[in-house]
């Protein structure tokens, strides 16, 4: 104040920053210089606006002026009449009353727990091959998880699953055994050879044995009482869980120096790939009927996961081929001049990196595998889309269309978007390299 | 289960055709339940409730046969067939009977050796139209979009049909029945060709069902039954009679009503021997005195089940046409019980 009394033209004090003006500034400018930009922006626009305006106009009086509680589709329709004027509406009620058969089959409803606990183990199941952060004392449970979730699906006892996983302990103690006394090559023709002598001639009677000694089980469900989501996932999963390892082993192959190793691979890989899952799920259903005799019960869904499995394996070792060829040359010959045998050079050197620039292939056949389990609609299997048919075939929900469809729409997209993004946040994880 | 399938698999090359063909019936009272292949639903036919309980007028077959061999109706496992499976799954020995609203043909009977054991409805393909379409006969379809079914005998009828009368057509091919509904509503096609019960069927979800009509016209036979493998005359003959046996409890006048009355005796001697107290028909069967009442005790004679399941009093609002006993002026008949 003081120094300014002198000359009264200057000013003595900042101004305060003022805001920029409006049209260069917030949201005003964002339209300006991304919607509006020249007279074609403009007119583009104008249009797409357009075009959003219809889309919503039908789509949410669709989704939101619908009728949630009703008996039947005349019913909902009525309801719909009185409420709105119209019938335009979606008629959710369909869903309200069927929402457990799409997502669990024909499963005993006082059973439902079952999947749903099983569905919530496999998270603490995945947590620690899917989070580096988690304690890795979980991976024994991660190894027992598939047995547990067989014996929560199907029930029964509880023996079954805990000889046939005995199996693969007895082949780990045969590997060890006998690698000390007589050698690498016995120790692993004896880890495959061991276990399957027990899965067929003993596993039986032992579990037979244990489960009259020691009834512990739950009640059995049949497999025909599977559908919905939950047939979707037991396929979807056992697929992914099982063509991961598989594929793995045939991109090896296909790369090995080993003649006979790599006929078979290629031969096993190109096969599967020229023909399509539909055929090979036919195969599953038809023709296996036909070879068995009629006393064997080969679980229908069994023999489908089998086929997907390979199917799934035979795409997976391409996509890890790929990563594999992409790996510089100077990388093995490195790990061969550290001295280390082939499965340390890959487990240590090879895999990680080839594996790393794999993920965005290896998931999206992930989402496939998971999108084709659908397929099974066709060999009388009721996954979603098959109860969506069964649904539409009672009398009083005959002609619901969109409303089952975009529910398992709905459920499909929120598992195979959690995936991608999975992906996505692995990616920025492992990124090494400095872009 | 482990072990059977590893079993299965060794033995998978040579024991093709090495399962003995007789003895389903011992097979099913061994399994404590009647396998009876379905469909993938069927508006009426065949389709489950909220509860998961199968219902419809083919479900009511295997439902009678399994009371007659087991003596209760609830004692079936149903078994979804599509039109690829159904015919493997009854070859295989997967499930022991088919009904399936599977028309009666004769390569289905001979070639695929299948042993259809009777009729159980009636029915014919036919089409529907707008009615403001202004056609009143399939005749003057000519130059019509039609919305018909890829990959299935009506196809061909259709194609017969319209190249008899002379006259051409458009079809708009589509994969389900569902699928059909929604293009024939969106305008897709002017006519909805299939089976006349399932136009009926359609015809009744419809908001404005009077805007849409079926036309007079029948150009196909198509008589839907249950069937059975060959080689097991036994247990085709027990499906035969049960089946039988629910028309002529109709045409005799055995209801779910007057059942346990007309099972202790009465002056007729035909409804005596059907509902066994009198004459040994169940034992020649291989089966119990009551078999006959057992079947018809699960949903009523022939007629209730129509009525119950695709009839007037339904959406579906079926009239017996054909389907009427032949006293009424239909085809449904049954040999003597004699």
């Amino acid at each position: 104040m003081t120094s300014s009394q002198h000359a009264s033209y200057v000013r003595t004090e900042m101004l305060p920053e003022s805001p920029p003006p409006l049209t260069e500034s917030g949201i005003v400018k964002w339209v300006k210089e991304n919607l509006f930009s020249g007279w074609i922006n403009s007119l583009l626009t104008v249009v797409s606006l357009y075009v959003i305006y219809v889309c919503l106009s039908h789509i949410i009086p669709w989704v939101f002026q619908s009728v949630w509680n009703a008996g039947s589709l005349t019913e909902c329709r009525e309801i719909a009449q009185e409420a709105y004027g119209h019938t335009h509406g979606a008629c959710w009620a369909v869903i309200k009353e069927r929402w457990h058969q799409l997502l669990f089959g024909f499963y005993p409803q006082d059973l439902y727990w079952r999947p749903i606990l099983a569905f919530l183990l496999m998270f603490v199941a995945l947590a620690p091959i899917l989070f580096d952060r988690v304690p890795r004392k979980l991976l024994f449970f991660t190894a027992i998880y598939p047995f547990l979730m067989i014996w929560l699906c199907w029930g029964g006892s509880i023996w079954g699953p805990v000889c046939a996983a005995l199996g693969f302990v007895i082949g780990y103690f045969t590997l060890i055994t006998l690698e000390k006394v007589a050698g690498s090559l016995i120790a692993i023709i004896g880890m495959f050879v061991v276990p399957v002598m027990w899965w067929l001639y003993l596993s039986g009677p032992v579990s037979e044995m244990l489960t009259s000694t020691l009834p512990i089980g739950l009640q059995a469900v049949g497999s025909k009482d599977i559908g919905g989501f939950m047939l979707s996932f037991i396929i979807g999963l056992s697929g992914i869980a099982l063509s991961f390892p598989i594929g793995l082993l045939l991109a090896l192959g296909r790369q090995s120096n080993l003649f006979i190793v790599k006929s078979i691979c290629v031969g096993f890989i190109e096969f599967i790939r020229g023909v399509p899952l539909i055929t090979l799920l036919f195969v599953a259903s038809l023709l296996l009927g036909y070879f068995l005799p009629k006393e064997v019960t080969f679980d229908l869904i069994v023999r489908v996961i089998i086929l997907v499995t390979l199917f799934a394996a035979a795409y997976m070792a391409e996509v890890i081929r790929g990563g594999l060829a992409a790996l510089p040359r100077g990388q093995y010959e490195a790990a061969d001049a550290l001295g280390l045998d082939y499965w340390k050079s890959m487990r240590l050197i090879i895999l990680p990196q080839a594996l790393k620039i794999s993920i965005p292939g290896i998931v999206s056949t992930f989402i496939g595998l998971f999108k084709d389990t659908v397929l099974v609609v066709f060999v009388g299997l009721q996954d979603p889309i098959g109860f969506s048919n069964l649904i539409r075939a009672a009398t009083e929900w005959n002609g619901i269309y969109w409303e089952l469809f975009v529910f398992i729409g709905a459920c499909f997209f929120v598992c195979c978007f959690s995936m991608s993004r999975y992906s996505m946040y692995l990616e920025r994880k492992l990124q090494t390299d400095h872009r | 289960m482990k072990k059977s399938v590893f079993f299965g698999t060794l033995a998978a090359a040579g024991l093709a055709a090495g399962f003995a063909a007789a003895g389903t019936l011992d097979d099913v009272k061994a399994n404590g339940t009647l396998k009876c292949g379905v469909t993938t639903g069927l508006v009426g036919f065949a389709a489950p409730d909220a509860s998961g309980k199968w219902e419809g007028f083919d479900v009511s077959v295997c439902r009678a046969v399994a009371a007659a061999v087991l003596g209760d109706g609830e004692k079936v496992e149903f078994v979804p067939t599509t039109g690829q499976t159904r015919f493997t799954a009854l070859a295989s020995g997967e499930i022991d009977m088919l009904a399936r609203n599977t028309t009666w043909t004769f390569s289905r009977d001979v070639d695929l050796k299948f042993t259809f054991v009777g009729v159980n409805y009636y029915d014919g393909q036919g089409f529907m139209v707008r009615k403001d379409l202004g056609v009143s006969s399939a005749t003057e379809l000519d130059g019509a979009t039609v919305c018909i079914q890829t990959g299935t005998t009506t196809e061909l009828n259709l194609a017969d049909y319209f190249k008899a009368n002379n006259m051409s057509y458009e079809p708009v091919p589509i994969e389900t029945n569902a699928e059909a509904q929604q293009q024939y509503l969106a305008g897709a096609c002017d006519v909805y060709t299939t089976d006349a019960s399932g136009l009926a069927a359609t015809r009744a979800t419809f908001e404005d069902a009077d805007a849409h009509m079926v036309l007079p016209e029948i150009i196909s036979k198509e008589p839907l039954g249950p069937l059975v493998r060959h080689g097991d005359d036994q247990w085709g003959d027990i499906v035969r009679w049960t089946l039988n046996a629910l028309i002529a409890a109709e045409e005799l006048g055995v209801t779910s009503a007057n059942l346990e009355e007309m099972a202790k005796g009465t002056n007729n001697p035909e409804i005596n021997r059907l509902l066994g107290t009198e004459g040994d028909l169940g034992g020649m069967l291989g089966l119990g005195a009551t078999w006959a009442k057992d079947a018809i005790s699960v949903g009523g004679n022939y007629g209730e089940v129509f009525a119950a399941n695709i009839g007037e009093g339904t959406p579906i609002a079926l009239a017996r046409g054909l389907n009427a006993q032949w006293t009424q002026g239909g085809l449904i008949y049954s040999p003597p019980f004699r």
